[in-house]
């Protein structure tokens, strides 16, 4: 038998090199199938990052814990606030990158007072890069469409030109972060916050229909992306879980105007008043104890947070007990 | 005599000049440098370097219907900075459509004599030259393909009676129009581009880069996360939003689009040829031409090879009238032709052949748009039982007023800051098809931004500035705000109404002042039966103007608690709940 000359069939090394191909082919396509079917497993979402930790300045006592200011011109106030708890240097250091986080969550021009004043803020910039800040950032993650915050705020424009890195809030630059808290677990946070070595908290002095007011611990909603709307139904303890987690360097409260009716958003230049006063300081808890019965005749029975923030050891609402310099420029 | 002037000959066009819109230039740069005596660039090449340039313009434009912010600008009314909407102004289509829809011409609109004199004395010049659509469709059919090689591209090219369809639509959307309905813009070139590319194309490219910057940002190796940060920030700059955009029916459009782009694969400018009406319009101002093909007959050896590139589908060729009406003056067969048979002349003495409209068929078109609107206002939708989340942008006119300008091209929504604006599917009926409607849950209507306004066209949304939205600017001068709809809540999903938790993000967000949420304080029972204090929201219907920031803020996700429905918006006269409404 003979296959030669047989066109119907194949030639034996034809049929061997054929069946070489399939049983590579196969051997190929199995070990694949195996290997995928080792890798299965059920989807978990990924861990959050470790990175809490605090930016607080040592306390001195011979230096002042808060400096409540008062007089015509923003810019004023602030060095002088800065001055009157030990000048600049105790909160910035040369080569350091500072965060500002000032308010800038609502698309509203200043004299609206939903937001941080610019010339606090600008003020502020200048200081830290007087001090030698390696950068200054100044970012938020607003509530309203950003660009129009940042824009109308006058905050964006002002604190470039003083030569501040103005940061829009980009969502595809939000990091999940365990947050330790009691209520507040994994979150997606700014990372802009996240890289900082020493941050600076300029919040404003608001009306709230929820708690009556918004003050500087309400300020870090604003580093959060995600579901934050959910944070209401928690405010005091999701207030104290993230004032824990940020621990800002130095607190400057805006209360230059302050948004007495139909906060936090205003709108309405009669919801305004000018009191032209900065409150500034190293414990956050006391800030906002002070300006609730200042200006909103609230204290710490009416804002559980404040006793809350005491017990995480944040601070203390007891205001009266706090080193204080009050200054009254005319 | 030599024949160094002589442009070269080409025996088969197509092999040479695969994608000639955009090839020629550099063909001819080539050209030059072998040949020295040819100084000046060849007319095509002139026309495709044009198109480049158009459609670049266009691309630009388009992308800058968008506030990007610009920080060296401090508080006040934001306003874009390039006209983003000029090249609907051009457009005598729109222009036509707004007339006889309003017996009057919206601002800007008259700039469409800047095409539409030429048009009268040139020709169509404009689909040829100018036109974006075009151009791309131009691109497009100069691909190679399987159904278009020699004796089939000649035999494609030709006149078809099919390419009359596009007069009779025009004659229908104008008739339409005529009688109210602004659907002339589903076809217009212009809409059909600015939808397509704003609502579906440039949405999914984005989506395309952004993950493909994610994928840079999350790789192990440090210098691919670098190239990736300085490609996000180069992309950032030029093109990417700040939030990725999402449109409802968008896969609708762009595949539309893509079916659009894919015929010219057979047909080439199938959608120039036979649908497009500002083709059809251009092309019967076009019947005066000064200008037209001349055909030296003793020169003219019937080769055929002026139909290889022929745009319009116009015959050029021998043995048949040029048809002036479908020729988009792109002087492929001038430059084909081996035998300088072809010329374009002024005050030419061959006659062209007619746009060759049947009587007939002109009359049913006329039939055809003007049974539109009672067809369309046969079901209740319009005006006897109003879709309640037909919320309109700020500024938009009156339901009837709107549908008669409105021509669907998507500028409103592309421009939104919020992507609150999406293409209505059955909201506002069929003749509303693609029309703005606000989705709160998606995004709501920002107080102080009146962007939509500012880039409409046709003044469907007509022109208002902040102060006139009279939300939170000037909002102690200004006499009555614009109201979209009111906010009702749903009480049995709302937290501090049913769960006796603590909430109001509602009430934050509400945009006015004094606020149209209020709370009012109640002892409510949780599930164990204690007694919480809790506060309830609840609206002054006199106060709301329907942005939708309480429906957007709601934390309950899927189906809010708070939503708004079109009832009290200020367009309407009708569409009312309160017999009076408080200033503000």
């Amino acid at each position: 038998m003979t296959t030669t000359g047989n066109d119907s069939t194949m030639t034996r090394r034809e049929a061997l090199l054929h069946l070489l191909r399939v049983t590579g082919a196969s051997a190929s396509v199995a070990g694949l199938g195996f290997w995928l079917s080792e890798r299965s497993f059920r989807p978990e979402p990924a861990l959050a990052l470790e990175l809490k930790h605090s930016h607080t300045v040592a306390p001195d006592p011979k230096l002042p814990e808060m400096a409540i200011i008062q007089g015509d011109d923003p810019a004023q106030l602030t060095r002088k606030a800065v001055e009157g708890l030990g000048g600049i240097r105790r909160f910035v250091s040369r080569g350091d990158i500072v965060v500002i986080k000032p308010n800038i969550g609502w698309d509203r021009t200043p004299e609206q007072a939903a937001n941080t004043n610019p010339q606090v803020v600008v003020e502020t910039v200048r200081l830290c890069l007087d001090a030698g800040a390696k950068r200054v950032i100044v970012t938020d993650v607003s509530c309203n469409e950003p660009r129009r915050c940042f824009q109308r705020s006058g905050i964006a424009d002002a604190a470039q030109r003083a030569g501040g890195e103005v940061i829009l809030p980009d969502p595809s630059r939000f990091k999940e972060v365990d947050l330790h808290g009691d209520v507040l677990h994994a979150w997606p946070v700014f990372d802009a916050f996240l890289n900082a070595d020493k941050i600076i908290n300029i919040p404003i002095a608001k009306h709230h229909g929820l708690t009556g007011t918004t003050l500087g611990m309400k300020n870090w909603y604003g580093i959060l992306g995600g579901q934050r709307n959910q944070l209401h139904q928690r405010i005091h303890e999701s207030l104290v879980d993230l004032a824990d987690f940020m621990r800002p360097s130095l607190t400057i409260l805006d209360c230059y105007r302050i948004l007495i009716r139909n906060g936090p958003t205003g709108g309405n230049l009669e919801d305004v008043l000018l009191k032209k006063t900065l409150v500034a300081g190293t414990d956050p808890v006391a800030l906002d104890a002070y300006v609730a019965k200042a200006y909103w005749n609230l204290d710490v029975s009416a804002l559980p947070y404040l006793r809350l923030a005491a017990k995480r050891g944040l601070g203390t609402y007891d205001f009266e007990k706090v080193r204080t310099v009050t200054t009254e420029l005319s | 005599m030599t024949a160094v002037t002589d442009p070269p000959i080409r025996r088969d066009g197509r092999s040479q000049r695969k994608c000639d819109a955009f090839f020629a230039l550099t063909d001819s740069l080539h050209i030059s440098t072998r040949r020295v005596s040819v100084r000046f660039p060849k007319v095509t090449t002139l026309r495709s370097f044009l198109q480049l340039v158009f459609f670049l313009l266009f691309l630009f434009l388009l992308l800058r219907t968008e506030f990007r912010g610009t920080f060296a600008a401090a508080a006040g009314d934001l306003r874009l900075r390039y006209p983003v909407s000029f090249f609907f102004q051009l457009d005598p289509l729109i222009a036509l459509s707004n007339a006889l829809a309003t017996r009057a011409l919206y601002r800007g609109l008259l700039w469409t004599l800047v095409i539409l004199i030429p048009t009268f004395l040139l020709g169509r010049f404009f689909c040829g030259w100018i036109c974006p659509l075009g151009s791309l469709n131009h691109f497009f059919g100069s691909l190679n393909s399987e159904e278009k090689r020699g004796k089939q591209l000649i035999e494609s090219n030709r006149y078809k009676r099919w390419q009359t369809t596009k007069y009779y639509l025009l004659i229908i959307g104008a008739c339409a129009a005529l009688f109210g309905a602004g659907i002339a813009g589903w076809l217009d070139p212009f809409s059909l581009l600015v939808r397509s590319l704003s609502l579906s194309i440039l949405p999914a490219t984005s989506y395309g880069l952004r993950a493909f910057l994610g994928v840079l940002a999350h790789s192990p190796f440090a210098w691919l996360q670098i190239a990736g940060n300085l490609l996000h920030y180069v992309l950032g700059s030029l093109f990417l939003s700040l939030k990725q955009p999402y449109f409802r029916e968008g896969v609708w459009l762009g595949l539309i689009f893509i079916a659009v782009l894919s015929v010219n694969l057979r047909i080439t400018r199938f959608w120039c040829r036979a649908l497009c009406p500002l083709g059809a319009l251009l092309g019967m101002a076009s019947r005066w031409s000064l200008i037209g093909l001349v055909r030296n007959k003793e020169h003219c050896n019937d080769c055929n090879q002026c139909l290889l590139r022929c745009q319009g589908g116009d015959d050029p060729v021998g043995g048949r009238g040029w048809r002036q009406p479908e020729c988009h003056l792109c002087m492929n067969c001038v430059d084909q032709c081996p035998e300088h048979a072809l010329t374009f002349k002024f005050f030419p003495r061959q006659p062209p052949a007619s746009a060759n409209l049947q009587r007939r068929k002109v009359l049913t078109a006329v039939a055809t748009g003007a049974a539109c609107i009672p067809l369309f206002r046969s079901t209740p939708g319009f005006a006897a039982e109003r879709n309640e989340r037909l919320l309109r942008p700020p500024g938009a006119l009156a339901e009837d007023e709107f549908l008669a300008r409105c021509i669907h091209c998507g500028e409103c929504m592309k421009v939104c800051p919020n992507n609150a604006l999406h293409p209505s599917w059955t909201e506002a009926g069929l003749e509303g098809l693609w029309t703005p409607v606000m989705v709160p849950r998606i995004g709501y209507c920002e107080p102080s931004c009146v962007l939509c306004s500012q880039v409409c066209p046709t003044g469907a949304i007509w022109e208002i500035n902040a102060s006139q939205k009279g939300w939170t600017v000037d909002i102690s001068r200004s006499a009555k705000p614009v109201r979209l709809g009111t906010a009702f809540y749903d009480r049995g999903r709302c937290l501090p109404w049913a769960m006796a938790t603590d909430c109001i993000v509602c009430e934050e967000w509400c945009p006015t002042s004094p606020k149209a949420v209020f709370l009012t304080p109640a002892s409510v029972l949780d599930a164990a039966g204690n007694v919480k204090q809790v506060k309830q929201p609840n609206i002054d219907p006199s106060r709301c103007v329907g942005c939708g920031a309480c429906e957007y803020a709601c934390p309950v996700q899927d189906r809010p608690a708070v939503y708004i429905t079109s009832v009290g918006e200020s367009r309407s006269p009708t569409n009312q709940i309160l017999l009076s409404r408080k200033k503000a």
